[in-house]
């Protein structure tokens, strides 16, 4: 790697100076440890999440820098980005993590003076940014917001910066109705019919905005904050996991939002994934028998050998759900991957229990339309619960053994998601072992990772020993469980 | 090892302009560092983004001959890299009934008798060239292998000709749309790009340029209307090429205005499945459809 000019020392004494203005610049700020340094840190953190790069990247992203220069922030990041990632998925990782080792500026501002600044000023001052869509003023005025009510500490800042802290007080959510009133003035020239119609998306169009500079904020705090701990450490604790990485237990609401939006792209790998096994799986073994008959009017030699053809088989799927509570997400991801993947099945039967089984194939088929209100549709509209509402699941095979064993055949395989947590009342292990005898494979996808297993009121690993259980934390796990247990 | 096309990503945006792509700065920069290095670009994206477009336009400024390879499920070797013309060579090989074996074998293997295919077209030769390596992901994955070779040293082996290697290294796109997951050696060789939905004010400026005689109070309007239905969970989100579509629909209606019951009538044509029609009615209060 050839040496890189180092232009750290000269920025940072412009921020050390007049920190307002180098808030302006759009240059890459950096310190005195060096841009190669500032990149292997950069690659360090990105590795410790998870993501896979090798040395011959860096290189790479080296020579990038050395064609970029670093006069242009945006053009670094994108440059780093190209050289560096593989997926669009890695990029939010990427991002923050970019923020703290080439961050825009540092330090503190100048004009900090102690006192509490104005907080009607500020918001009237964010109002007219959202309602001018100004990203340089809006990334100005997060600065600014979190210098003014971000510290926490004896003196202003001194143990540190919190955007927790600065977005309840300056709450940016209650502007909207500012803003659009602010739109609306200004809006006076437009004529009166397309007015009329894009009105109405203005409210979506400004939370948006307001949300991201709620991320500014919550950036910004990150970043000084990095400077006061080492970036090292922050960068390894306080960049958010990507989604198919997220455990499905641990998932908060944005999660499983965006989990949901991942289920049509991974069923279509998927599928793709077991149209090749099936392709291969075509190509059978030799038949002995229809060869040596062929080699008859060879004289013996056999020239050419026949394959042994497959009967093409559709196989089938049971899938019996926990979708009580505490694995409901995990529940209703998988519900929604396996009906995108329904296709590749000749039948594909859902069944949910709590604590009484009840079928759900239709409810899932018609709830394609509206995936994120399937959990409440199934608990609302299919007999999931009995007298209460904690799971069981000894009762819920013992219905599923009597009511339904009929779904399944000698083709079927089985998948029973679930935490294996039976609340204390009887595994029912037999109801589990009939229908492992009727089905041709039986899997269990545990959410729980298996240290827990069979602590407290799980069964798990007295299940375990009827059928295969497999840890299944997130969408990363299922996925490669998926491709490898599905019959082909 | 520069394909040498562009001096700086200012350049790069004003020229790609001047083609008719509007680059975002993420595009612009990395089809500079693309040339810069000497890398291929790796594009990925939702349909109708523009990615093939890329490839075009960078074509179009370089002065550059396109070459294009459009994968498929089932591709190989004779289609993507080279192969022997037999019926040629059986030809040859009967007009010359009374040469020796020996001077037979060293002619009929020669240049005169091998077919090019896009990979290998791409590397001989010293003019400009821009090769793009459509919809990589339809192809097999031992197609990408044989890609190996030739993104990362430029240079494909023919057993009986010996190595070729690139006497002028082409700029090499390659396009994606992850329906299956492109290997990890691949991948290494290349830059990343992800080029997804423009920023308001880029497909505001797209839509003008595409479809020059929209009024621009309507342009806004169409702009707008897409970013709100891309913000709605829709199987089939709208994208570039849909919007100019519809653009393009408001201007041959000559519409002057949007208003409810032009968005109505036209939503079809920026929403291709009809749950997402009905969705969308009812999310921006049209009414029944």
């Amino acid at each position: 790697m050839r040496a890189l000019p180092d232009p750290g020392a000269p920025a940072a004494e412009e921020a050390g100076a007049e920190g307002a203005a180098a808030a302006e610049t759009r240059a890459v700020e950096t310190r005195a440890e060096g841009v190669t340094g500032r990149l292997t840190g950069l690659v360090r953190a990105l590795r410790s999440h998870g993501l896979r790069i090798g040395p011959g990247e860096t290189v790479d992203a080296a020579a990038a820098l050395e064609a970029l220069g670093l006069a242009d922030r945006e053009r670094v990041r994108e440059g780093l980005a190209a050289a560096l990632l593989h997926q669009e998925s890695q990029r939010a990782v990427f991002d923050p993590v970019f923020e703290l080792y080439f961050p825009l500026g540092r330090g503190v501002s100048a004009q900090e003076g102690g006192a509490e600044p104005d907080r009607e000023a500020l918001r009237e001052r964010l109002v007219a940014a959202l309602a001018a869509d100004d990203q340089a003023l809006l990334g100005r005025l997060a600065r600014e917001a979190v210098d003014g009510f971000g510290g926490y500490g004896s003196a202003q800042g001194s143990d540190g910066w919190s955007s927790h802290q600065t977005l309840s007080r300056l709450r940016p959510e209650t502007l909207l109705a500012r803003v659009l009133a602010a739109l609306r003035a200004g809006a006076t020239g437009a004529p009166e019919g397309a007015a009329a119609f894009t009105d109405r998306l203005e409210p979506d169009e400004i939370r948006r905005r307001i949300e991201g500079f709620r991320e500014r904020v919550r950036t910004e705090a990150r970043r000084r904050v990095a400077e006061r701990r080492g970036t090292e450490e922050i960068a390894r604790r306080a960049v958010a996991t990507s989604a198919d990485r997220v455990d499905f237990l641990l998932a908060g609401r944005a999660q499983l939002d965006e989990l949901r939006r991942a289920v049509y792209p991974l069923a279509r790998k998927l599928a793709t994934r077991l149209a090749a096994r099936r392709r291969r799986a075509a190509h059978g073994s030799i038949d002995l028998r229809r060869t040596l008959r062929g080699s008859l009017s060879t004289g013996g030699v056999p020239m050419r050998p026949v394959l042994r053809r497959r009967r093409p088989a559709r196989p089938e799927l049971v899938l019996l759900c926990d979708v009580s509570g505490s694995v409901a997400g995990f529940a209703n991801f998988t519900m929604l991957l396996v009906q995108a993947l329904h296709d590749q099945f000749s039948k594909v039967r859902v069944f949910a229990f709590v604590n009484r089984a009840d079928e759900v194939t239709g409810l899932l088929a018609r709830g394609s339309a509206d995936p994120a209100g399937l959990g409440a549709r199934i608990l609302g509209e299919a007999a999931v619960t009995g007298w209460h509402g904690s799971s069981d699941y000894g009762t819920s095979l013992c219905e599923f053994a009597e009511r339904h064993l009929d779904a399944v055949g000698p083709r079927t395989t089985v998948f029973v998601l679930g935490d294996a947590r039976t609340n204390m009342s009887d595994p029912n292990l037999p109801a589990l072992r009939q229908i492992a005898g009727r089905a041709r494979r039986v899997y269990w996808l545990n959410p729980e990772q298996r240290a827990q297993w069979s602590t407290g009121d799980s069964a798990a690993y007295a299940y375990a020993e009827l059928v295969e259980m497999h840890e299944c934390r997130n969408a990363r796990q299922l996925g490669e469980l998926i491709a490898r247990l599905l019959p082909v | 090892m520069t394909t040498g096309y562009f001096t700086s990503v200012d350049e790069v945006a004003v020229r790609l302009a001047e083609a008719g792509y509007l680059a975002s700065p993420a595009v612009a920069t990395t089809v500079f560092l693309a040339d810069r290095l000497g890398k291929p670009l790796l594009v990925e994206g939702p349909a109708g983004v523009g990615k093939t477009e890329l490839a075009k336009a960078v074509a179009q400024v370089a002065g550059a001959r396109l070459i294009r390879l459009q994968c498929y499920e089932g591709v190989d070797e004779s289609r993507a890299l080279y192969e022997w013309n037999h019926a040629k060579q059986l030809l040859r090989i009967t007009a010359g009934r009374d040469e020796s074996w020996d001077e037979t074998r060293t002619d009929i293997f020669s240049e005169e008798f091998l077919l090019s295919r896009p990979l290998l077209t791409a590397i001989r030769g010293t003019e400009p060239k821009v090769l793009l390596i459509d919809e990589t992901d339809k192809a097999d994955v031992e197609v990408e292998g044989l890609l190996l070779e030739v993104l990362s040293d430029f240079q494909v082996t023919v057993p009986e000709l010996g190595t070729i290697s690139a006497e002028r290294r082409p700029f090499v796109v390659l396009t994606s749309n992850a329906s299956r997951e492109l290997s990890e050696a691949l991948r290494r060789r290349c830059l990343f790009l992800h080029i997804g939905f423009p920023e308001e004010e880029l497909e505001r400026r797209i839509v003008r340029m595409r479809v020059p005689g929209l009024d621009e109070v309507l342009a806004d309007a169409v702009v707008r209307v897409v970013g709100a239905l891309r913000a709605m969970d829709l199987r089939k989100v709208p994208s570039v090429a849909e919007t100019i579509d519809w653009a393009r629909t408001l201007l041959a209606l000559g519409v002057g205005t949007l208003d409810e019951t032009v968005v109505r009538d036209s939503l079809g044509v920026v929403l291709k499945h009809q749950d997402d029609v009905l969705k969308a009615a009812a999310k921006l209060d049209l009414d029944a459809v």
